[in-house]
């Protein structure tokens, strides 16, 4: 394109200007428009994919096993499923993130000290996934824990994630039986 | 010298050929002087015909812009070759890496000379990043190249975390979940960011052939199109900033000589010489694998790699929103806004910035290696902000409180030192610039060789 003589220019240079700003603006405005596309199109092609789980797999419903299988105070990991099944003294279910609050390291459960010890930065957790010592900032994550015909299961797709240890967050067995634990 | 009009049926098949890859006007091209014409003209795009023989000392850059230049073409052939044998999958991943490592010929070499030109990077690209701030490299005309460095350096680091994931061994897969996990704590943006990063919640195949996409595509095209960028800058800025003692005056340019061979000759030593050393040092020690990835099972104990370990060694005293996020985050603001300071002396090409910079350099230095060890011991047996303050948010008791102290006391050290020896802010600057620097090499020091199993303090022997 050639560019328009001076002369006419300076004859009209109020509304010359005055368009020419205005498809400036709008060249602006388009390209705004143009990378904000891409960044969102960028953004949308990177997101997570979705991968199939399954059965026994994380992100299924695990069964745990029957209530009367699992010993008071203690605590069983379910590699497949990456929890912790802790039961409390009084028979309470929990069912504990295996992942450290701090950075995301495997927490193993120390059974000589009644801990979970990060062996990254050495964070602990008791039984009920309360922090004991800092770095970590929360305790630990949990899974919703639900009883279906005496069945311990464990809802593995939703992780939830709370400041702090309270009563709500154990599940109990309806009735009790005498002699769970035998 | 000789001109030869050049007749084209006079020419052999060879010379021909030439002639039309080096259409010379007047001569073919393969005499000595046209030889020496081509060099000149292709590599001194970036460089000028001559510069001042007083910024070819050895001491002014110890060859260290160099140095990077020769570890990135290292690193880019090396990565290539191994691209045509590395699959980036988790099940095949440490697979490709045993077979590259058994049955590939000079596979295990080549993978450790791109291993050892990949730390060596780092390292030497520190030290340009020193050599430019104590020579006082930064200031006007050279601010903008500084940032340009800066950059450089984080796509270094970048580079080699993404790469320290390709191996998929256990230290490559918690090195990269702790790092990756240190996004969580940046408020808002964090959480989807270290999902983005990873492609999901946790470390996994997707975070592998996305790492492999950013190593291997991303970051190398970034650093080719950075790295001239860099280059043409110090050709626009003049050349180097030429050395002078804190007695001379800023304007004594002296003696200009020939680029071609005064430079380039020593540039070439320089680059021989690191690639033996490279070649040497790969043959003798190899690149670290240990065994498979195990998402079940973290090492103890398990640590960033080693240029991040001083982050990780902050994580220990301070709440992570501090450790990873605010204190990062101000270091870096304060180092991209060091050329853009009002300074009250013009002090570039002298080390250290003067004779009262060097002493308190020095000071500072000691003050650092003194006060560090101790904070960290103090914070390791005695302090607990956590205890103490029971029902107080971690992000105060361990974030703001031992923060504050540490501002305090570097705000103290640096009126201090300004009043007792009434510097100017080109030295006092310095001064703090050591403070930091000492500090962060004795918490990298400290997390590498002085952290035991479960995070303990270790006395190494």
């Amino acid at each position: 394109m050639s560019k328009p003589p001076k002369q006419h220019c300076n004859d009209q240079s109020e509304e010359g200007s005055s368009r020419r700003s205005f498809l400036n603006k709008l060249w602006i405005g388009v390209g705004v428009v143009a990378v904000i596309e891409f960044v969102g199109i960028v953004t949308a092609f990177l997101r997570p994919r979705k991968t199939k789980a399954k059965a026994g797999d994380f992100g299924t419903i695990i069964e745990a096993g029957p209530v009367e299988k699992i010993p008071l105070d203690s605590v069983t990991a379910f590699v497949r499923g990456r929890f912790y099944l802790a039961r409390l003294e009084d028979g309470g279910f929990l069912a504990l993130s295996r992942k450290c609050t701090h950075l995301g390291c495997t927490v193993p459960w120390v059974s000589r000290e009644k801990k979970f010890i990060c062996p990254c930065h050495s964070s602990a957790f008791d039984i009920r996934g309360e922090v004991i010592s800092p770095p970590a900032p929360r305790a630990l994550d949990i899974y919703h824990v639900f009883i279906e015909n005496n069945i311990v299961k464990v809802e593995t797709g939703r992780r939830i994630k709370r400041t702090e240890f309270r009563a709500e967050h154990v599940t109990y067995p309806k009735k009790k039986i005498d002699g769970a634990t035998g | 010298m000789p001109q030869h009009k050049v007749v084209p049926e006079k020419l052999t098949l060879f010379q021909r050929i030439c002639h039309s890859i080096f259409p010379g006007k007047l001569r073919p091209v393969i005499d000595r002087e046209g030889y020496r014409r081509f060099f000149n003209t292709l590599i001194l795009h970036f460089r000028p015909r001559r510069v001042p023989e007083r910024t070819l000392r050895f001491t002014l850059t110890w060859g260290l812009g160099g140095m990077a230049v020769v570890l990135v073409s290292l690193l880019i052939g090396t990565g290539v070759l191994l691209k045509f044998v590395y699959e980036p999958f988790p099940g095949q991943a440490y697979e490709s890496i045993l077979y590259l490592q058994r049955h590939v010929l000079f596979g295990q070499l080549i993978r450790n000379i791109h291993h050892w030109s990949g730390n060596g990077l780092i390292i030497v690209a520190f030290l340009h990043f020193l050599r430019v701030f104590f020579t006082n490299a930064f200031h006007s005309p050279r601010q903008f190249n500084w940032i340009i460095g800066l950059g450089l350096f984080f796509i270094v680091l970048c580079s080699n975390l993404t790469g320290y994931l390709m191996p998929w061994d256990q230290l490559a897969f918690w090195a990269v979940t702790i790092c990756t996990g240190m996004l969580e704590y940046i408020p808002a943006a964090g959480p989807w960011l270290q999902k983005l990063l990873r492609g999901g919640p946790e470390v996994g195949p997707a975070t592998l052939s996305n790492f492999y996409a950013i190593h291997t595509a991303f970051l190398p095209a970034l650093l080719i199109i950075l790295m001239p960028f860099h280059f043409w800058r110090i050709r626009k800025a003049g050349g180097l900033v030429i050395p002078r003692t804190p007695a001379e005056d800023a304007e004594t340019g002296g003696e200009s000589v020939e680029t071609m061979p005064n430079l380039i000759l020593r540039e070439v030593v320089v680059a021989l010489v690191l690639f033996a050393f490279i070649l040497v040092f790969s043959m003798l020690f190899n690149a670290p694998l240990e065994s498979q990835a195990n998402p079940g099972l973290s090492p103890n104990p398990t640590k960033a790699p080693w240029y991040f370990v001083g982050i990780q060694e902050m994580l220990m005293h301070f709440h992570p929103l501090f450790a990873f996020l605010i204190i990062p985050v101000l270091i870096i603001v304060a180092l991209l806004s060091l050329p853009y300071i009002d300074y009250q002396s013009h002090t570039a090409g002298v080390w250290f910035t003067s004779f009262k910079g060097r002493r308190t350099a020095l000071i500072a230095a000691l003050a650092a290696t003194i006060a560090t060890p101790l904070g960290i011991l103090a914070d390791e047996y005695i302090i607990d902000f956590g205890a103490w303050m029971h029902g107080v948010p971690a992000s105060i008791s361990n974030g703001l409180i031992p923060f504050t102290l540490v501002l305090t006391a570097i705000a103290g050290f640096y009126i201090l030192i300004k009043r007792r020896y009434s510097l100017t802010n080109n030295e006092a600057i310095q001064a703090i610039f050591v403070l930091f620097l000492t500090a962060f090499l004795i918490l990298t020091v400290t997390g590498i060789w002085f952290r035991g199993p479960g995070m303990r303090l270790i006395w190494p022997l």
